[in-house]
């Protein structure tokens, strides 16, 4: 292999009978050959697409017929630029990025000299019209970012369960005990926000009967074998929906956290940082499951200014 | 007629002058310069198919009842996107071909792009003078991620859906400004009202004009520049060696642009990608099973599902914890691409030279060897984005998957590390490495001594280098003399002398 840096001869005026520019190509004929039945086979390929796409023929008939066309064609193309040009190499001189002192000089007294004429004495100016911009450049800026949204606030903070909210399924049903068998589930939402994505609780039947104390101090939160928990995960916000009633787990598919639901919701497994809310709920008189108050602590994947309960 | 309009066109732009500097442009032949002209020729299928796409899409939330060609979907509420997204799959022509096509091309779009840096980085490509646009192709890959995430997320599908969610989740973890920053980009709290519009209009307007902006800077530099290119065949720092612009080069780049989309094609009409009408539309409180998000956001993904169940608590705030997967990690990353070439000049290679001339990954043992250990780092963070398949698949418990996830994120890097460093150190031992040789072939002679001959030629054998023919030194006089003088024009060209 010649040395990278060895000069070539300088091949003045080369003869067009030179080597380099002799096709790449071995047998000549049958690249000829090659190189023309892929323009054949492209245009059969346009072709059919032409006529599959007039049938509305299924999407693998569009896509075949289309892609092999273009695969062909380009196949064609390559092969001619590749085999039956001269084969080369060529080269070009390439100046370097490199400039020398006194040309960056130049151009630099260019500037500030010419800049000196236009500005000099006139300081103030400069100053009056740096002012003007700078005040221009902040309250673009308001317009376009403070309008795109509202301020969080304390939105993060609260759903909309209340004291004495209805459990209601998304059809606006209220749940009662009996509609959920043991080691069933249902999603529940306050009346007044069926369907939300924050609001969103999920309600499970552990056993057939008796309170479940989750927590010391939550002794009254879960009558008659049903537990409720927030059902936005408190890593990333996915909803936990799958119940594994054998192990008393909730799994959140995202990440495959999972939240031991008789140890309130603590969670046992994968990334998730904090247990799930739990909702504090009880039977009214009427039989209707609701709620004894709001969840006590924000729901779903932390932030910034959620505070620092662990 | 044609020399007329030349004519008229020339004397206005006076392309003579300098169209043949053009013309002769030198291309050197590599096939690894190749993965860079796979990303731009599958941008311009996305452009082409993208715009059939916002045809018949309809960039709304607002609530439908669907009715339509797909029957199972009858009757059901669904937003505008979602309907229109079903519309385009069953009842426009062609429009499941051409979702699945701009969906392919974007995956091969991302793919190329990181295969590309890949070559990149290993052959040193990014030194001096070519820092600027190092950072450039950075920038084009964040681009592509954050809009690849973007088109795949507008559907409004049940899938995509959770993937906005975890986006959004991502977003308020940032200290400080996250909660405004996720309230202002969906115009309020989760899941926002604006959503669809605003990632539509990112999606097909301000995304694509920026990377088209970028592209455009990162070609001319390109061309400013020239091709940086492989040693060997005369090939020297202050020049360019390989074959020009008219015709070799533009008959090759330009097949190789069918054959891109000729196979993005193929593989649109076989291969099923992202079927929304199997996945339902978005309801915040169902669950999707099958929740994995296109595969160049699997590290983030994997990254997600590896992080210990931490979080920084401080007095009335906090660190959460997908602030660390899924905001540092891909801040610290970028960060270091974007510094590294000053990173390697200055604690490496104390190099500061202009280089033009490409190292093969052996040339540069140590370069190689955090190349491959930090690539290793990512590729386990991928593998980890499918811990739950795994689990499923290897009849283990995920626990144990997990854990070996976690593990090996680690402790794979620090393997990757000496072995690569070691190869590249053997290799610059074997001259000639890599290089298909010719095999010797003993024979015995009347005498009985052994010599040894050289073996035929294999196909394709390349003759010795020849030595490369300056373009600007083509004197074409005697040939344009020949063809107004002759009667019949010899139908070759001066570029079709054919090899007997
Ligand atoms: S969102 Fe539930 S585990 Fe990540």
């Amino acid at each position: 292999m010649p040395d990278a840096t060895e000069e070539y001869p300088n091949l003045e005026s080369v003869p067009l009978d030179a080597p380099q520019f002799e096709v790449a190509a071995k047998n000549v004929k049958r690249t000829e050959y090659v190189t023309f039945a892929a323009f054949v086979l492209g245009f059969i390929g346009f072709a059919a697409f032409g006529a599959a796409y007039t049938q509305n023929a299924p999407t693998y008939l569009l896509g075949l017929t289309i892609g092999l066309g273009l695969f062909f064609f380009g196949f064609g193309l390559v092969s001619w630029g590749k085999y039956l040009m001269p084969q080369g190499p060529f080269s070009e001189p390439r100046p370097l990025m490199e400039t020398t002192r006194q040309e960056k000089e130049l151009l630099k007294a260019d500037f500030t000299s010419r800049g000196k004429v236009a500005i000099k004495r006139r300081s103030f100016l400069v100053k009056a019209m740096a002012a003007a911009g700078g005040v221009f450049g902040i309250v673009a800026a308001f317009p376009l970012i403070r309008s795109l949204g509202p301020l969080p606030k304390n939105s993060l903070m609260t759903t909309k369960w209340r004291k004495g909210s209805y459990l209601t399924t998304i059809y606006g049903d209220r749940v009662k005990p009996s509609d959920v068998a043991v080691g069933g589930i249902v999603t529940v939402f306050p009346e007044d926000d069926l369907g939300s994505a924050i609001s969103q609780t999920i309600l499970l039947r552990v056993k057939e009967s008796g309170p479940i104390v989750t927590m010391p101090g939550r002794e009254d939160w879960a009558p008659d074998g049903f537990v409720a928990y927030s059902k936005v995960c408190t890593h990333a916000g996915c909803p936990v929906g799958l119940y594994e009633h054998l192990e008393q787990l909730l799994v959140c598919p995202c990440h495959q956290s999972m939240f031991n639901v008789k140890d309130g919701a603590m969670p046992v497994f994968g990334p998730a940082p904090r247990p799930l809310p739990q909702l504090p709920i009880y039977i009214d008189s009427d039989g209707y499951f609701r709620a004894r108050a709001g969840y006590d602590e924000p729901i779903g994947p932390g932030f910034w200014t959620r505070g620092g309960t662990a | 007629m044609i020399d007329a309009i030349y004519n008229w066109i020339d004397d206005r732009l006076a392309l003579s002058k300098s169209g043949r500097h053009l013309l002769n442009k030198i291309f050197p032949d590599h096939w690894s310069f190749m993965i860079g002209e796979i990303a731009l020729y599958s941008f311009i299928v996305l452009l082409i198919s993208g715009v059939f796409l916002t045809l018949y899409f309809v960039p709304s939330g607002a609530t439908v009842i669907y009715h339509g060609a797909y029957k199972p979907l009858d009757g059901t509420r669904v937003s505008d996107a979602y309907a229109s997204t079903i519309n385009i799959t069953f009842a426009v022509r062609g429009g499941l071909f051409m979702r699945q096509l701009h969906h392919w091309a974007a995956n091969i779009f991302v793919g190329s792009i990181v295969v590309h840096m890949l070559r990149v980085f290993f052959t040193g490509a990014f030194r001096r003078p070519r820092e600027a646009n190092w950072m450039i192709g950075a920038t084009l890959l964040i681009l592509a991620i954050f809009n690849g995430f973007l088109g795949y997320s507008i559907p409004d599908d049940l899938v995509s859906g959770t993937g906005i969610r975890i986006a959004f989740s991502i977003l308020e973890s940032i200290p400080f400004v996250g909660t405004n920053l996720a309230f202002f980009l969906f115009g309020g709290n989760y899941p926002g009202k604006d959503i669809i519009p605003r990632f539509f209009i990112l999606h097909v307007l301000v995304l694509p004009l920026i990377i088209l902006a970028l592209l455009g800077a990162h070609l001319g530099m390109l061309v400013k520049h020239k091709h940086s290119q492989f040693k060997g065949r005369g090939a020297r720092n202050d020049n360019v060696v390989g074959s020009p612009l008219w015709p070799n080069y533009a008959a090759k780049a330009g097949g190789f642009f069918f054959l891109t989309t000729g196979v993005t094609a193929i593989l649109a009409a076989l291969i099923q990608i992202n079927p929304i009408w199997q996945y339902g539309p978005y309801v915040p409180y169902k669950v999707s099973y099958a929740v994995q998000p296109d595969w160049y956001m699997g590290w983030l993904d994997g990254a997600l599902r590896v992080m210990p169940s931490w979080e920084i608590h401080l007095p009335g705030h906090m660190i959460p914890n997908v602030f660390f997967p899924g905001i540092l990690l891909p801040g610290v990353t970028f960060t270091l691409i974007y510094l590294w070439p000053f990173i390697e000049s200055k604690f490496i290679t104390h190099d500061y030279a202009e280089h033009h001339l490409l190292d093969r990954p052996r040339d540069n043992p140590m370069r190689t060897a955090i190349g491959s250990a930090v690539f290793a780092f990512y590729f386990v963070l991928f593998g980890a984005s499918s811990t739950d398949v795994l689990a499923n698949y290897l009849q283990v418990s995920l626990n144990v998957v997990l854990w070996i996830f976690r593990i090996s994120c680690i402790v794979v890097p620090i393997i990757v590390f000496p072995i690569a460093y070691k190869i590249c150190l053997e290799l610059q031992q074997v001259p000639e490495a890599g290089k298909r040789k010719r095999h010797m072939i003993i024979v015995r002679d009347d005498q009985g001594a052994y010599h040894s001959v050289d073996s035929e030629e294999y196909p394709g054998y390349i003759a010795p280098e020849l030595a490369p023919v300056k373009i600007e030194d083509v004197d074409l006089a005697p040939e344009i003399e020949a063809l107004n003088t002759s009667a019949d024009r010899p139908d070759e060209g001066i570029y079709q002398i054919p090899r007997e």
